[in-house]
């Protein structure tokens, strides 16, 4: 059994009221953003499960709101997301998806376009007790919690390109925690998602970046 | 060297090593973890400063909850505490006020540490805070006290749930309380071993409580509970401190607990199916907007 620390007792410290429906919705959004690398401008909500039941009263919309624009799950300014994402002039919207049952009860769908026209899906479970995983990014299922400094490197799925990263990271000292590989089809595109101990060196994402194969790479830290 | 899987052995560690209850989780945390004393210290203390805003603030500013069914208890309190008539005494008094904020502002979006979980976060802030003010303990007491209780809350969650949803209330407000009553022992001079045995009175006192919030929603009667949590947790803690040793050991009510919880039927656990949560005059404040309809 994996320790557990006095701070998951005690903790998370969280806007309430709940650490499901309120604290890790904003946490899921949070990480969304961080994948998409840039100010979100357009972003729609589908909700399944207990989060579209019970989502206006636990202030699960205003804290996806908040997440989305980089509050944490400790920002008092979640309870205010509404006014401020429409101060900001980004655009929202909030559904839900109560005919969907193949999911965790506490799912949502994020759909962001950032000020580039960047797109990205992104899909998060709230697991319990303010935890949260990201199952899909765009169309390929993923899996990582952003509880630790994470790398996620967008390629063709191409023979080289792993060894590629896991040097450019060994060469820095990088203590990789998880590494895996994410796919539609072999030979398409492919997520690597390396998760590591301690915080990445800036240089790591540009050095990932060199070989052929690779399109993009974003850096989440916790 | 410091870890531990159940209260038996927490407690031979505190004999071995000397040390009280908290100091021995300080050190397994240190041990435990990539952090040093300076991120832990530093991690704790603003725990303390969020659980002291979210105690304070409700009493001068009160706030409406999300669903409308909470705002200005705390403030009542607080008025009653000022008259000098306040029936319980200072010190469950000013638990219970403090208590009952934290809920407040847990359901109005404001900041709190759950402790172990959201709908519990009063009871242990509630229970040290009104020691603090009573007895004129050290923020450095105060910390101590936190490690205290995060050692039973972590065997709770080790050994049994802290989850509504799957062990009712007893789960998060029986042990938030327990958390508390173990940590005010500690904090007035008492063993480890009463620490325990005040945590275990409690688990007994709370066994079987289920978990019903009105529209499914962490509110009502989730705040009422937490002032319970408060009063239960001190009742314990004076058993623990005038010797009485309790015939069930913690662990077995960590076990006890846990099996009554999975008994409780799913009506009970958090769907809002059952019991606070369907009498009629709580559907007609639902007007129709209930989780579980
Ligand atoms: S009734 Fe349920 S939601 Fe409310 S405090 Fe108890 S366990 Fe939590």
């Amino acid at each position: 059994m994996s320790f557990i620390s006095v701070f998951e007792v005690l903790g998370p410290n969280m806007i309430g009221p709940s650490s499901s429906h309120t604290a890790g919705a904003a946490a899921i959004a949070f990480l969304a953003q961080k994948m998409l690398a840039e100010t979100v401008e357009e972003v729609d909500f589908i909700l399944y499960g207990s989060f579209a039941k019970t989502y206006h009263g636990h202030g699960t919309d205003r804290a996806l709101l908040g997440g989305i624009m980089g509050f944490n799950t400790e920002d008092e300014r979640i309870r205010d997301s509404f006014e401020l994402a429409d101060a900001k002039g980004l655009t929202y919207s909030f559904s839900v998806d109560e005919e969907e049952k193949e999911v965790h009860p506490n799912t949502v769908d994020i759909r962001m376009t950032g000020t580039s026209g960047r797109k990205m899906t992104v899909r998060g479970e709230s697991i319990g007790g303010g935890k949260v995983q990201i199952t899909r990014m765009n169309s390929v299922k993923i899996h990582f919690t952003g509880e630790y400094s994470a790398v996620i490197v967008t390629h063709q799925d191409r023979p080289g390109v792993a060894s590629h990263i896991t040097k450019c990271l060994s060469d820095r000292e990088v203590n990789i925690a998880y590494m895996r590989l994410f796919r539609e089809d072999k030979g398409k595109t492919a997520y690597t998602i390396v998760e590591s101990d301690g915080a990445l060196p800036s240089e790591v994402a540009a050095e990932i970046q060199k070989n052929p194969y690779v399109s993009e790479v974003v850096v989440v830290e916790p | 060297m410091y870890e531990f899987d159940c209260a038996k052995d927490m407690l031979g560690l505190c004999e071995k090593y000397e040390l009280p209850i908290s100091a021995l989780m300080y050190r397994r945390e240190l041990e435990g973890t990539e952090a040093g004393e300076e991120e832990i210290d530093g991690k704790m203390s603003r725990a303390l400063e969020i659980m002291k805003h979210a105690a304070h603030s409700p009493i001068i500013q009160p706030k409406k909850s999300m669903n409308g069914l909470l705002g200005g208890e705390a403030q009542k309190l607080d008025a009653l505490y000022q008259t000098g008539k306040a029936p319980c005494g200072d010190l469950v008094s000013r638990g219970i006020t403090y208590a009952m904020a934290v809920l407040e502002v847990n359901a109005s979006m404001g900041l709190i540490v759950a402790a172990p979980t959201a709908g519990s976060a009063g009871i242990v802030p509630g229970t040290l805070l009104a020691l603090q003010e009573i007895y004129g303990l050290s923020d450095d007491a105060l910390l101590s006290g936190l490690y205290n209780a995060g050692a039973i809350g972590y065997l709770a969650m080790r050994n049994a749930t802290v989850a509504g949803a799957v062990g009712g209330c007893q789960a998060e407000v029986g042990v938030a309380s327990a958390m508390a009553a173990s940590a005010m022992t500690e904090l007035m001079g008492g063993t480890p071993r009463m620490c325990a045995a005040a945590a275990s009175t409690v688990l007994q006192n709370m066994l079987g409580l289920v978990c019903d919030p009105v529209g499914g929603f962490v509110e009502y009667p989730c705040q009422n509970r937490n002032a319970a949590g408060v009063a239960n947790a001190m009742v314990a803690s004076e058993l623990a401190l005038a010797g009485i040793p309790q015939l069930i050991p913690l662990d077995e009510m960590m076990d006890a607990m846990y099996k009554v919880g999975k008994r409780i039927p799913p009506e009970l656990r958090e769907t809002a199916l059952g019991g606070c949560a369907t009498t009629p005059s709580a559907c007609a404040s639902c007007q129709g907007g209930c989780a579980g309809n």
